[in-house]
């Protein structure tokens, strides 16, 4: 196969296979599987950001420009439990995940590949429950189900939001069951574990946290349903319940969730920044166990949501000097990143330029995770504006970021066509000093004593707020972009070829877009990853 | 800058020197993270006529150093915040206690000798005050910013706070955990006073001590006809109970404190003293928070038998 081969191969995993909706629905194919997830993805995506336009809106005016306080609450809730389960948790795993892993490590497809198939009807059903939820009038609980309120006192249609999240949580255990089958067993000749790409490591390293993790939050969710519907009494004081509970047992998956969130970003960005300097990731090894340990310690960290919840000081003590540890491998990686621009090559295509800006996001998103780790600034600075501004620098400046680089990297690959240049440049450029005007004052706000979840604020707060707003109507458009030239570039687009990028990895040694088999013959690897030689 | 920023509390200044110092440390980071990136970014571009030879894809010596510096400094800042967090979870020993009672969306707060308001707490400037408070519905947070605290405020427990005001004025109290629909009007005012405007605050509105109207409801609840010196119902004597250890018929020992004298009276069936059955009828829904802290005052006043006979 020669690299310059600019044209679109006839029989591909687009073209082969079953014609028509069927095709498709019917698929066992990873590639499909994760063009499925991307289709149902943007969709949540795109729905939870107009709730995010409403909050925004909303709050431009002290008292609430929009809004009633009861239509702010669900708009909010609806924000939060879609980004989280819809979009953030299965973006980049259910659909970069999907299509790339096979790829990448030499294989014909996942290992289980109907089981694949069943996790996107899941998603799509837990997705219809949760679209049901909003259409009947929506939950007011926020994303978090805090109990007593959701269990006891909201009015809202609480049971059918849970069934929602429960059934999605499922799709997730699933996929990473999947994966680190996968991983395992699927490698081709001469695929050693540390010859893995790093998003292979960043997906195995999620898919321990996803299988271990998200059974708690099933049980939880169930607890609440059974709590609401007959009054058990696991969470109720007045039955001898207790409200705490519920809140050790939803972080203990919420927090390994965030990194189910940034770890899968954590490879992409890898992936990106290796091939825009064309030279050999700085610390392989360093890079694949820190995201192993951000995996591992993630697990011990959870109370840190709780400083002020009313655990015990020693606990308080505990969580946070963990908290304070798993910050560490996050450092040893930015440091990483920022050695591999050494004597590179840089080349600031769209997706280096999204790596870049994931980096800062990531970075900035980080150290204010510091301010909250340690428990006496938390006191002051928790279920403020601050923790608002910090998650959505990880998730929304990360996560985001990432997903959208990495979509922008593997575009050719996935589609067989190549997007604009200039738009796609201009679009990272614009998402990120847009996404930086809609957050940063929020760390001011948060300073200033604003807490969060208020659909009407004290005047002093005002300014900030609108400047938020401002941010936010920019990192709208930023996002609309894409789905503009990337749409166009379906039609429009000139024929990739194997390898636009010019760059290593399995992935670019077959066609664009792959056929239904991935390659002609099971690769064989005799070299680590990353062996740039310009 | 609103009043939220102002230090007014004895322990702001000691946070506000930590945040800062937080900040200039990750500025710092930040400066250099940012700085290195820019310049690599410029000198390493694809074109550029830069050195590219003997570039190093691994050096352990960097890795353990940029392993090694983060965590020693962490652990730095670690240890200075749970010094002051100790300090923030500590109440001083000649605290004055009012107590806080959230729900659905107010404030209501009771001063020991019977003082009541809502949505305002009027405090002494220069005397420790420590908050015991519990919630009558779903989970609060008492937040006041230019004090830098805030507490949960729970259903079934007593949590507590504590601060010295340091600024005359009035400051903004929030609630700062989701508590439903006003959850964003759930405000009020921490007015700090000279002790002796405070003192006359409090004789101005004077009213019944919270111990007294402990007592009044003691009698009219029943609660008398059982644990009463004269009762003939075998009830276990209340007298000098709080803060002893109680006996309980399943062979535990529980000291007597708030939490268990609350839970005795909404959820008698759940800790029985030895000896005695279980009878009493719960008060969970026929009485409120606000009057269960009543009835505790009460039972914790010197003598409450005395004081019982004295009606």
């Amino acid at each position: 196969m020669n690299s310059t081969d600019r044209t679109v191969p006839v029989d591909n995993y687009l073209t082969a296979g079953e014609p028509g909706l069927a095709g498709w629905l019917c698929t066992h194919d990873h590639k499909r599987i994760g063009i499925l997830y991307a289709i149902g993805i943007t969709f949540f995506f795109f729905l939870g950001g107009i709730a995010a336009t409403l909050i925004r809106l909303n709050l431009i005016v002290p008292a609430g420009a929009l809004m009633s306080a009861e239509t702010y609450n669900k708009a909010f809730t609806f924000h939060g439990v879609v980004m989280v389960w819809f979009f953030l948790i299965p973006s980049i795993p259910a659909t970069l995940g999907n299509f790339l892993l096979p790829l990448m490590i030499g294989a014909r497809d996942v290992a289980f590949p109907r089981l694949n198939l069943f996790s996107w009807y899941l998603y799509v059903g837990g997705g219809l429950f949760t679209i049901g939820a909003l259409l009947l009038g929506g939950v007011d609980t926020g994303w978090t189900f805090y109990t007593p309120f959701s269990t006891m006192f909201s009015n809202t249609h609480v049971v059918l939001a849970v069934i929602g999240v429960f059934v999605v949580g499922f799709s997730s255990i699933l996929t990473g069951l999947n994966f680190i089958v996968t991983v395992h067993t699927m490698r081709t000749v001469g695929m050693h574990w540390f010859r893995l790409p790093l998003f292979v490591w960043a997906l195995y390293a999620t898919s321990l946290v996803m299988v271990l993790a998200t059974p708690v939050l099933a049980m939880t969710l169930s607890l609440i349903a059974l709590e609401r519907l007959f009054g058990v009494g696991i969470f109720d004081p007045a039955l001898g319940g207790d409200p705490l509970l519920f809140q050790h047992f939803f972080w203990f998956y919420s927090h390994p969730a965030v990194y189910i969130m940034i770890l899968p970003a954590m490879g992409v960005a890898s992936e990106l920044i290796t091939c825009g300097v064309r030279r050999r990731i700085f610390g392989y090894r360093f890079m694949a166990w820190s995201m192993m340990a951000i995996a591992v310690i993630g697990f011990m960290v959870w109370g840190h949501h709780m400083f002020v919840a009313g655990q015990s000081m020693y606990a308080g003590i505990v969580f946070s000097i963990l908290s304070f540890v798993v910050a560490v491998p996050s450092a040893i990686k930015v440091f990483n990143w920022v050695a591999t621009l050494h004597k590179g090559t840089i080349d600031f295509h769209a997706p280096m330029l999204y790596a870049l800006g994931f980096v800062g996001l990531f970075m900035l998103g980080g150290l204010t995770g510091l301010f909250l780790a340690a428990t006496a600034l938390d006191v002051n600075l928790t279920d403020t504006y601050f923790v608002v501004a910090h998650f959505h620098y990880i998730m929304v400046g990360g996560s985001v970021m990432a997903y959208l680089g990495g979509i922008h990297y593997w575009w050719p690959k996935i589609t067989g066509r190549l997007y604009p240049e200039g738009p796609a440049r201009f679009a990272a450029i614009l998402m990120f000093f847009g996404f930086n005007l809609t957050f940063f004052p929020q760390y001011l706000l948060g300073y200033l004593g604003m807490p969060r979840r208020y659909h009407a604020y004290p005047e002093p707060f005002q300014w900030l707020n609108v400047l938020s707003s401002a941010g936010a109507s920019i990192l709208a458009a930023s996002y609309l972009m894409p789905l503009c030239y990337l749409g166009w570039s379906l039609w429009r687009g000139a024929a990739a070829g194997p390898n636009p990028w010019r760059a290593t990895g399995l992935e670019w040694t077959t066609t664009s877009p792959p056929p239904v088999h991935n390659f002609p013959l099971p690769p064989v690897v005799n070299e680590g990853p990353y062996q740039y030689c310009p | 800058m609103m009043s939220t920023t102002l230090q007014a509390s004895s322990i702001a200044p000691d946070i506000d020197t930590l945040f800062n110092t937080m900040l200039v440390v990750s500025s710092i980071v930040v400066a250099g993270v940012f700085g290195t990136m820019i310049v690599f970014c410029i000198r390493y571009r694809r074109g550029s006529p830069a050195d590219r030879t003997e570039r190093k894809s691994s050096s352990l010596g960097i890795e353990l150093a940029w392993t090694l510096v983060p965590l020693v400094l962490f652990i730095g800042l670690f240890g200075w915040s749970i010094g002051l967090w100790q300090r923030l979870q500590t109440p001083p020993a000649d605290s004055a206690v009012i107590y806080i009672v959230a729900k659905q969306w107010m404030w209501k707060a009771q001063h020991p000798n019977g003082q009541r308001e809502i949505n305002a707490l009027h405090v002494p400037i220069g005397q420790p005050i420590q908050l015991v408070m519990t919630s009558e519905d779903v989970i609060h947070s008492f937040y006041v910013p230019a004090f830098r605290v805030k507490q949960d405020v729970l259903p079934g427990r007593y949590t507590q706070l504590w601060f010295t005001a340091t600024r005359l004025g009035s400051f903004p109290l929030f609630c700062a955990e989701f508590c439903g629909t006003d959850h964003a009007v759930m405000r009020g005012d921490i007015d700090v006073m000279q002790p002796a405007a405070y003192a006359q605050w409090l004789r101005q509105h004077a009213s019944e001590t919270l111990a007294t109207r402990g007592a009044t409801l003691f009698r009219q609840l029943g609660c008398s006809g059982c644990h009463g010196s004269q009762s003939t119902v075998h009830a276990p004597d209340l007298a000098g109970l709080y803060g002893n250890t109680v006996a309980l018929s399943d062979g535990s020992r529980v000291v007597a404190d708030d939490r268990y004298l609350h839970d005795s009276i909404m959820l008698p069936a759940l800790q029985v003293v030895a000896g005695y059955a279980p009878i009493m009828p719960s008060y969970q829904g026929r009485i409120g928070e606000e009057d269960v802290l009543a009835l505790i005052a009460y039972l914790k006043s010197p003598a409450p038998e005395a004081a019982h006979e004295q009606h």
